[in-house]
């Protein structure tokens, strides 16, 4: 990142020493953007470590191939429009890894140059660059991608090679089709433990929760958001459970699966595209979580989370507009 | 020294330096070869015609350029004058510097020594607004009796300062005195003397009231005391003294006293020193005395691009050479190594908001700057509250962008000042 060095210089005669002359105040708290994007990979990490274990070299091949040119096409679309490099702040290294936790381990190589794409440029510089886009990019990505290759989404059979040692089935898609019975098999220490198909660095639910709570605890990400999301997934699944058990899966089991916790931890709560004061913060956690169980349960799609995100990334500026009286405002 | 959390799951919190029971030394810079003195003025153009250079001038003589204004500055030391130029201060404020060198003698003035046997506001407006602290007499003067409450800070508003903590604790005599003069000469029955934690105990005998604040920033700034101490919001906009109060610091109000009690003007200011390791000390040096004799005096050396810091770490200014020399109102000299100072940055907000959650004002930063950048002052100030800022850059402090956001709202609410009263500004 550049750091202008606001120097205003004074004519001094020589053998003076100058001074710089800037505004207060003098110090700083030292959080930076780059610290936040670092963190935030850092806390990443222990999911995406698990979702090497059980995929190999392709899932690193994936993760790899997402991070580089996520910041590739930064820089191109940086030269291209002549504007300040902003590769070095670590946030499209961040994008992509977050697009490559979420894909399938065996999605192929153009589409994962073409997901990075809509991530950085479409998602992110169309709107402005860092801090102006109004969806998170890699939601908007992923569900751009759904929306056009259904096929590269279906865990079932893009994972259907694997052999690993739970049972390879999708567990939201196998709860959608097959009723709530169908994933009774599914115990929830495996679930936490990250033994069920899905995304890259989606499915370790212990891995996601710890980096979850580093990042709640250092202030990165706004505890508000995270916790009534994953509180409205709850509810809203425990309600679907209570009307027809045999049909709706239990709340737990909602949790711990798809992309919730991803979800919660890392996509709801990107700077830019959610509010920022404390009530509209949890209202739009809880949006997001009964949203991504109303998806599930009764709409077209079997995971809900990025679409709820994109759902709620659009009323964060509405529900901005609840805030407190600023002090001695005249009304 | 200002730290920073590691944990953030609540807003950092910036705790007032508090001096010890045994309060620290006090070191004594003595009198340089160079005494500069800032003479207000109102017009760039005007010459002065009272004084001239090489006129001896006797130790606490008030020197005045302009015979029908009440601007003046008080000689802390007997000399000659070797030079008046003109200075250019911040958002548009102009000075006379006048450069005395000292003689060696002391030769006191005795003018004020003549009238202190009836003190009246005016006596005090005529001699003490430029005594150390710079009490705001002329806010009393203009008032017209509207002001019904004056509030003595006990506590510097910026943290890392101790000036007037140590003032207040050291000086009891001549604070009892000043206030007992301030009650006198005004209508003014209400004074509040404020402190800190648990230094309520110290003031037992003074005639004012004692009210603690939280030792955490910015609890002692005025609109934060107005609204913790004296239950009264400032609408925004509006000022202290709009709504009968005044703000005094431990150190005028000690000026006022010890004037008094001696017969002579103070000229002697106390502040606050931080060395570039953060080492603080107390320091009395006389008004006009370059920041260069007091660094020097504690063989602190500054390199090329370092900054000197006056009034604190979040408010204050900077200085651009070690010439400037200390004045009425300077209670802290910092001086800040150049790798460790905060540099500001051009790059956009990211939205974190951060300085929404910590801003005292609850005004919505995020929002405003935005506008602020985009040079929408009048579109800042209607929708997000650009008057309701108290002024504490808690803001920038907290901002991962490192927006400049504090000097934004500042340049902001300059620049509205000046659209609203042109004529002043062709001044």
């Amino acid at each position: 990142m550049l750091e202008k060095r606001d120097v205003l210089e004074q004519q001094t005669p020589l053998g003076q020493k100058k001074l710089i002359v800037s505004h207060a105040p003098f110090y700083h708290s030292g959080r930076r953007v780059t610290e936040r994007s670092y963190h935030i990979i850092l806390a990443a990490l222990p999911a995406l470590l698990l979702g090497f274990y059980h995929y190999g070299m392709p899932a690193f091949g994936v993760v790899c191939l997402s991070i580089s040119t996520a910041i590739i096409w930064e820089l191109a679309f940086n030269l291209l429009t002549r504007r300040t490099i902003t590769i070095g702040d670590g946030n499209a290294a961040l994008l992509g890894l977050l697009f490559a936790m979420l894909v399938p381990a065996t999605m192929p190589w153009w589409a994962v140059i073409t997901g990075t794409f809509i991530v950085t440029v479409v998602g992110k510089h169309i709107f402005g660059g860092i801090g102006s886009n109004a969806f998170h990019p890699v939601a908007l990505a992923i569900a751009m991608m759904m929306l056009s290759w259904k096929d590269l989404f279906d865990f079932d059979t893009t994972l259907l090679n694997y052999d690993l040692e739970f049972a390879t089935m999708y567990p939201l898609a196998a709860a959608k089709y097959f009723g709530a019975e169908s994933v009774a098999k599914f115990s929830l220490t495996d679930l936490l433990m990250g033994k069920q198909l899905g995304g890259i660095g989606a499915t370790f639910g212990l891995g996601l929760l710890i980096g979850g709570v580093y990042l709640m605890l250092r202030g990165f990400i706004r505890w508000e958001i995270s916790l009534t999301f994953l509180a409205g997934v709850y509810l809203a699944a425990f309600v679907f459970n209570l009307s027809d058990p045999a049909r709706f899966a239990p709340p737990a089991f909602h949790l711990l699966t798809g992309y919730t916790l991803i979800g919660a931890f890392f996509l709801a709560t990107e700077d830019s595209s959610s509010p920022v004061n404390f009530v509209p913060m949890l209202i739009y956690g809880a949006a997001g979580g009964i949203m991504t169980v109303l998806i599930r349960s009764i709409g077209a799609w079997v995971d809900g989370v990025v679409l709820a995100i994109l759902v709620i990334n659009l009323i964060s500026p509405l529900l901005d507009k609840i805030r407190p009286q600023a002090l001695g405002k005249v009304m | 020294m200002i730290k920073k959390a590691f944990l953030g799951l609540s807003t950092p919190q910036i705790e007032y330096e508090m001096l010890p029971v045994h309060l620290p030394e006090i070191a004594k810079v003595p009198t340089p070869k160079r005494i500069t003195l800032f003479h207000q003025r109102n017009d760039a153009h005007r010459i002065p015609s009272t004084l001239g250079i090489g006129d001896p001038v006797k130790t606490g003589e008030k020197l005045s350029l302009y015979p029908d204004l009440n601007y003046y500055v008080i000689s802390p030391v007997t000399g000659t004058i070797a030079s008046l130029s003109p200075y250019a201060g911040d958002f548009g404020k102009s000075f006379i510097a006048i450069t005395i060198t000292p003689d060696g003698n002391e030769i006191i003035d005795d003018t004020f020594r003549l009238q202190i046997q009836k003190p009246t506001l005016e006596v005090l407006s005529n001699y003490l607004t430029g005594a150390p602290g710079n009490p705001p007499l002329n806010l009393l003067t203009d008032s017209n009796g509207s002001i019904k409450t004056i509030v003595i800070r006990g506590l510097d508003p910026d943290p890392m300062v101790a000036t007037s903590q140590y003032i207040a604790q050291s000086r009891l005599k001549d604070l009892k005195k000043g206030i007992q003069i301030l009650k006198d000469v005004t209508e003014v029955q209400d004074i509040i003397l404020i402190t800190a934690g648990e230094s309520v105990q110290g003031y037992g005998h003074i005639e004012a009231r004692v009210k603690s604040v939280k030792a955490i920033y910015p609890a002692a700034l005025p609109h934060m005391v107005m609204k913790d101490v004296l239950g009264q919001v400032v609408p925004a906009g509006k000022t202290c003294e709009d709504l009968g109060v005044c703000f005094f610091t431990a150190e005028a109000v000690i000026s006022i006293g010890n004037a008094f009690e001696t017969g002579q003007i103070p000229t002697s200011k106390t502040l606050t020193y931080i060395q570039k390791d953060g080492t603080p000390h107390i320091v009395e040096t006389p008004i006009g005395t370059p920041i260069g004799n007091v660094l020097a005096a504690f063989g602190e050396t500054v390199n090329e691009y370092d900054r000197i810091v006056f009034g604190g770490p979040m408010t204050g200014s900077t200085v651009y050479a070690l010439e400037h020399p200390v004045q009425p109102d300077t209670d802290s000299i910092i001086v800040v190594d150049r790798d460790k100072a905060a540099y500001v940055s051009d790059y956009p907000c990211i939205n974190c908001g951060e300085c929404v959650r910590i801003c005292p004002a609850k005004m919505q930063v995020h929002m405003l700057v935005r506008f602020l950048e985009a040079n929408q002052y009048e579109e800042a100030a209607d929708f997000y509250d650009l008057h309701s800022c108290i002024e504490c850059g808690l803001c920038s402090y907290v901002c991962v962008s490192k927006i400049p956001i504090f000097q934004y709202i500042r340049l902001a609410k300059y620049e509205l000042q000046r659209a609203k009263t042109p004529e002043a500004a062709d001044a």
